[in-house]
């Protein structure tokens, strides 16, 4: 009981600092209550969009409520008011028909000329492709061959309620994008399978992501920091646990985080050749299989392989992980059109496809015994 | 008093009739829409689709007073197994001038694979702009298990382009649609 | 149920329908019609609301506690569903089947057998749709706009039956929308002219068309969405050359005037409240049936501001926001009005007058939240937040619903001839403006902050205000029960007898003739003078 006036008493008491000031920070706060203000010179100009057409709004109901009221206290039977016996006049009709209008032209400029300057598509000083799947960003640095997908990473014994939830709970995510401050950053955003919406609150951008087409939004950052946003479009089963982070840095740092991620991306590739020539032992290959597994396949076929009766398919006892395994290695490669089976082949290496395989070949009373190796993965895509 | 029921009567079949013609009407409508926004799209470039069939290039005059940038993506849905890359990342052309980009495709697998690539512009309204004289995208493109090939585009800018568009991206997908390739030729054979 | 109007039947001697369920199903009368779709609003109203209990109780707390995202996605599609085709839209149109020939002094509907079909479809429609929710992969789970490819390529086999579900609640509207126009275009009693209609009758008659013009547009969208998912087209689907955008340019060219099939009604019936308790006749009636039709008009080409973040071009992205804008000039002229009719009237506050002005209040609230998301730069951050939720649950349940309670306490007494119970109504009334304002209010909030709209569990930053949104979901759920008690007392001819113009103020035809409302009314046609 006291907490619950603890918490009204904090509703009112920021309610009334939201009177006094109507200017928040773009810190996270328990009761932030209205739009923050960004970090960018357009989601800036968006704010002050807001605030103007907020207050406008605000000053239309109070007149208009002002005078109801008005009428509800002093026109009342109780008081022995008489109707008056007035029904129309085309003066005042003619005046709240006009006046309305002339508000609307004078909202109308101010957020014609914000959405102009936001559609503004000279040439970009870095441009990220942003690719929507069933529910993972893909980031591809276009003038740098860097490229990487970006999912959750709160555990899931946080979101079931096991582990005490972290700070920023379902806003985090294994490899955030990063961009560089003070420079115009374009971002074509498609998709893989349904409809996303790729949104960050604090650039004021908010694109769709339409699978077959592209769509752009830019920014162009002041000030190094964390950001955060969320999927914002509808997109199935785990729309609410696609974040998006983006870390804006000082224009070094940023070009020497990318020379990195390039030598890192261009040693993961040598390290997978390496491998291809290696044989994985069948503990090593279950126990990558079940982390990969859990990471990438559970969302849908379910952590005990049984999957969703008529929306994912189970794994546990099913033919194709039984019998068919060139089939099996092909799904997981190149996925299956037509269904969320996405194509693992560009997510995955190719020793953590063959762990997986073997994981599912033998995992939940599928006792094959199959082993696959990365060689056999390489097999099915490079057809040798 | 029959007689009025029965005038009543044959009025309200009147307006019924009338109403359901409406009804079908608004129905036949909604799929008119499909056509009417393909149309639509081609008149604004609303969706950021370019033609799917070939432009004629006319001698037109070669606008030298401005560069515009072409960046290409390419990329493969879900299923589509083969590698897809432009040879050239990025193009400067002037407005009226033919131009030519080759895009290769590798089928590595072990399987008969028929694709078709579908275009999308960004800003949509340069899709307008954007003429093709040759492209592989107007056709279903077959290719045998483990061949590759070149695949070219031929294009020219319309000068009209707007002034304010330097800079634009074209994507292509690449889509598998073996499955209803091989319905099309069964039901021509 | 059955007990609702059986004594009527004394009044009237030329009836011998037959008795108990044979009665409610053959009925041809559009008074028996009218309760079937009332009391069916009202069973999906609580259908639907338990579902919405559901989901503020998943996010009473972050993480994920009663229910799986899957099924939860399925809530909130059938929770809107439900509402917008099985509550609002059936209440309305029992509300015109009782009150439109009232109204203008005709003795029935013109197609009364239409009309008792055009109910018996629904319960069948929504059978099928609430019976998927237990099929194998569960029911429709991609919300109640179905956006391809969600609901095509990657929704489960159920949304076969969505799809027939919803073509016949499409039928069933467009078979109510047909007979009402039919009856206010032929039915209307000598020297009932377009001017003399009561603004309900005008506002249902434009809503009808309305529906006649957009529900076989949805009928097509879902034609396509089958057709796409089993039977090889690609309308939405890229590869075969469609478009996923299309679906939402089609989609929402029903949608939006749909949204004013919502409320136009509600119009009509706060117009014939606020005169009655003001004592005083409507300002401008001639402006409201103007700007009714405008904004019918102006409803066909604002569908974009749906979608303006899919990637419009400039152009059409300020055509969509002025079109929208525009909007709001007939809708602030009906505000205008009725506050002018309230002046210098003589006010009393019964119970259907407190729901109106409820109504007007929290309507204008919800119309301002509306003109904000028009604007597009700002709808960038609002599309799909929160604040949106927040936008049409005010138009819709503090707009809509409450215009739909405020007119079943009006005429009540007129159908039972009994007067209701006070003191449950004012109970009902009073628990239930709070509560929705806990229940909606804060949702602007969270919406602002960045909360987006259908997920199951969300940041640390909201669960405060969540908690409250949940408590009141729960006390407004609660609430409702206590109108479930009145109406049954109501129904079970409890309370005071009332005279035939039950209300001081009130004026129209349907006032005219005695309380109970006879079986059969207006045999011989009224003369209006």
């Amino acid at each position: 009981m006291k907490k619950i006036w603890s918490s009204a008493l904090a509703l009112l008491v920021s309610c009334f600092a939201f009177a006094v000031s109507a200017e928040t920070s773009s810190a996270v706060d328990q009761y932030q209550l209205n739009l923050r203000k960004g970090v960018t010179d357009i989601s800036g100009q968006v704010y002050d969009l807001h605030m103007l057409m907020f207050i406008i709004c605000v000053v239309i109901g109070v007149l208009v409520f002002a005078v109801m009221f008005w009428s509800m206290i002093f026109h009342r039977k109780s008081r022995g008011a008489k109707p008056a016996n007035f029904h129309e006049s085309v003066k005042v009709e003619i005046a709240w028909t006009i006046i309305p209008f002339i508000i609307l032209v004078v909202m109308a400029f101010p957020a014609a000329k914000t959405l102009i300057a936001m559609e503004d598509t000279s040439e970009p000083d870095v441009t990220v492709l942003v690719t929507g799947s069933q529910w993972k960003w893909h980031y591809k640095y276009m003038d740098n061959d860097v490229e990487f997908y970006s999912t959750l990473a709160t555990q899931p014994e946080q979101i079931n309620n096991k582990f005490d939830k972290g700070e920023n709970y379902l806003l985090e995510v294994d490899r955030p994008l990063v961009i560089p401050t003070g420079s115009k950053v374009r971002f074509l955003v498609t998709s893989d399978d349904v409809i996303h919406s790729w949104w960050v609150p604090d650039f004021a951008v908010k694109k769709d992501a339409n699978p077959g087409f592209i769509n752009e939004a830019w920014t162009n950052v002041n000030e190094p920091g964390i950001y955060r946003g969320q999927c914002a479009e509808l997109c199935g089963k785990d729309h609410g646990f696609m974040p998006i982070v983006v870390i804006a840095k000082d224009p070094a740092d940023y070009q020497a985080w990318i020379s990195e991620q390039q030598e890192a991306q261009r040693k993961a590739k040598e390290e997978e050749q390496r491998l291809l020539a290696m044989n994985m032992s069948m503990e090593e290959l279950m126990s990558t299989g079940e982390q990969v597994y859990l990471r990438t396949c559970a969302a849908c076929h379910q952590p005990n392989g049984q999957g969703l009766p008529g929306v994912f398919p189970g794994l546990a006892g099913s033919e194709m992980a039984l019998n068919d395994i060139q089939g099996h290695i092909d799904i997981v490669v190149n996925g299956k059109a037509g269904t969320s089976m996405q194509a693992f082949g560009k997510q995955l290496t190719m020793s953590e496809v063959a762990a997986v395989v073997t994981y599912e070949r033998n995992a939940w009373g599928n006792n094959t015994g199959d082993m696959i190796q990365a060689k056999d993965v390489n097999a099915v895509i490079n057809g040798k | 008093m029959s007689e009025a029921k029965h005038d009543q009567k044959d009025k309200n079949g009147k307006l019924v009739f009338k109403l359901v013609a409406t009804v079908f009407l608004m129905f036949g409508f909604a799929f008119a829409l499909v056509p009417l926004y393909d149309v639509f799209c081609d008149i604004t470039g609303i969706n950021g689709r370019t033609a799917d069939s070939a432009a004629v290039y006319e001698s037109v005059e070669v606008d030298r007073s401005r560069k515009i940038t072409i960046e290409f993506i390419t990329r493969t849905n879900t299923g589509m197994p083969w590698e897809f890359k432009a040879q050239t990342r990025k193009v400067e052309v002037f407005p009226g001038e033919m131009n030519q980009v080759d895009f290769y495709v590798k089928n590595a697998t072990n399987k008969d694979y028929v694709a078709q690539a579908i275009p999308s512009v960004s800003p949509g309204t340069a899709a307008l702009y954007i003429n093709k004289t040759e492209c592989f995208c107007f056709n279903h493109q077959p290719l045998a298990a483990g061949a590759e090939a070149v695949m070219p585009m031929k294009f020219y800018i319309d000068p009209q382009l707007p002034k304010d568009i330097t800079f634009f991206t074209l994507q292509y997908t690449l889509y598998d649609v073996t499955a209803s390739a091989q319905d099309v030729a069964m039901n021509q054979g | 149920m059955s007990t609702a109007t059986t004594e009527l039947d004394h009044d009237d001697h030329h009836h011998h329908a037959p008795s108990g369920i044979k009665r409610w199903l053959y009925t041809t009368n559009h008074k028996d019609i009218g309760t079937l779709y009332l009391w069916f609003a009202f069973i999906m109203f609580l259908i639907g609301g338990a579902m919405a209990m559901v989901i503020r109780a998943e996010l009473f707390q972050p993480g994920l506690q009663i229910v799986e995202p899957n099924f939860f996605n399925q809530m909130t599609t059938v929770h809107g569903l439900i509402m917008v085709f099985g509550a609002v839209m059936p209440a309305f149109t029992g509300l015109a089947n009782w009150l439109v020939p009232m109204m203008i002094g005709a003795p029935d509907m013109a197609l009364p057998r239409m009309n008792n079909w055009s109910f018996w479809i629904l319960p069948g429609a929504f059978t099928i749709l609430l019976a998927s929710l237990f099929m194998e992969g569960g029911g429709p789970a991609f919300g109640w706009t179905f956006y391809a490819p969600l609901s095509t390529t990657y929704s489960n086999d159920t949304t076969a039956l969505f799809v027939f579900s919803v073509h016949i609640m499409g039928i069933s509207s467009i078979m109510g929308a047909i007979n009402v126009i039919v009856t206010i275009f032929n039915m209307r009693a000598p020297g009932m002219t377009w001017m003399k209609m009561p603004l309900f009758v005008w506002t249902w008659l434009i809503t009808a068309f309305l529906l006649i013009a957009v529900m076989p547009v949805l009928a097509g969208a879902v034609t396509m969405v089958l057709t796409d998912k089993f039977f090889g087209t690609s309308f939405f689907d890229a590869a075969g050359g469609g478009d996923p955008v299309m679906f939402q340019h089609i989609f929402w060219f029903f949608g939006h005037p749909e949204v004013y099939i919502m409320i136009l009604p509600a119009f009509g019936i706060i117009s014939a409240i606020i005169p009655t308790f003001s004592r005083k006749k409507l300002f401008g009636y001639a402006s409201m049936v103007y700007a009714t039709t405008s904004i019918a008009l102006l409803s066909f080409i604002v569908w974009a501001h749906h979608m303006f973040t899919t990637g419009m071009p400039v152009g059409a992205e300020l055509f969509f926001m002025f079109a929208t804008m525009l909007i709001s000039v007939p809708t602030g002229v009906k505000v205008f009005n009725w506050v002018a009719t309230m002046w210098r009237g003589s006010l009393t506050f019964e119970v259907p007058m407190l729901f109106a002005l409820a109504f007007i209040v929290l309507f204008t609230i919800g119309g301002l939240s509306g003109l904000m998301l028009a604007i597009v730069p700002v709808d960038f951050q609002y599309h799909d937040t929160y604040f949106v939720v927040a936008h049409f649950h005010y138009v819709l349940v503090t707009g809509a619903i409450f215009s739909i309670m405020a007119a079943v306490y009006y005429w009540l007494p007129k159908w039972t001839g009994k007067m209701f119970d006070v003191t449950l109504a004012k109970w009902h009334f009073w628990c239930s403006l709070i509560s929705v304002n806990v229940l909606f209010f804060p949702m602007h909030f969270v919406g602002l902050a960045g909360m987006p709209r259908r997920i199951p569990d969300y940041a640390l930053q909201f669960a405060d205000f969540n908690k409250w949104i949940s408590l009141g979901g729960f006390a407004f759920g609660l609430s409702q029960l206590i109108f479930l008690a009145l109406l049954i007392k109501a129904c079970r001819k409890k309370g005071e007898p009332v005279s035939a113009q039950v209300w001081e103020g009130a004026e129209g035809l349907e006032w005219e003739i005695p309380s109970p409302a006879p079986y059969h009314t207006f045999e011989t046609p009224p003369v209006i003078k």
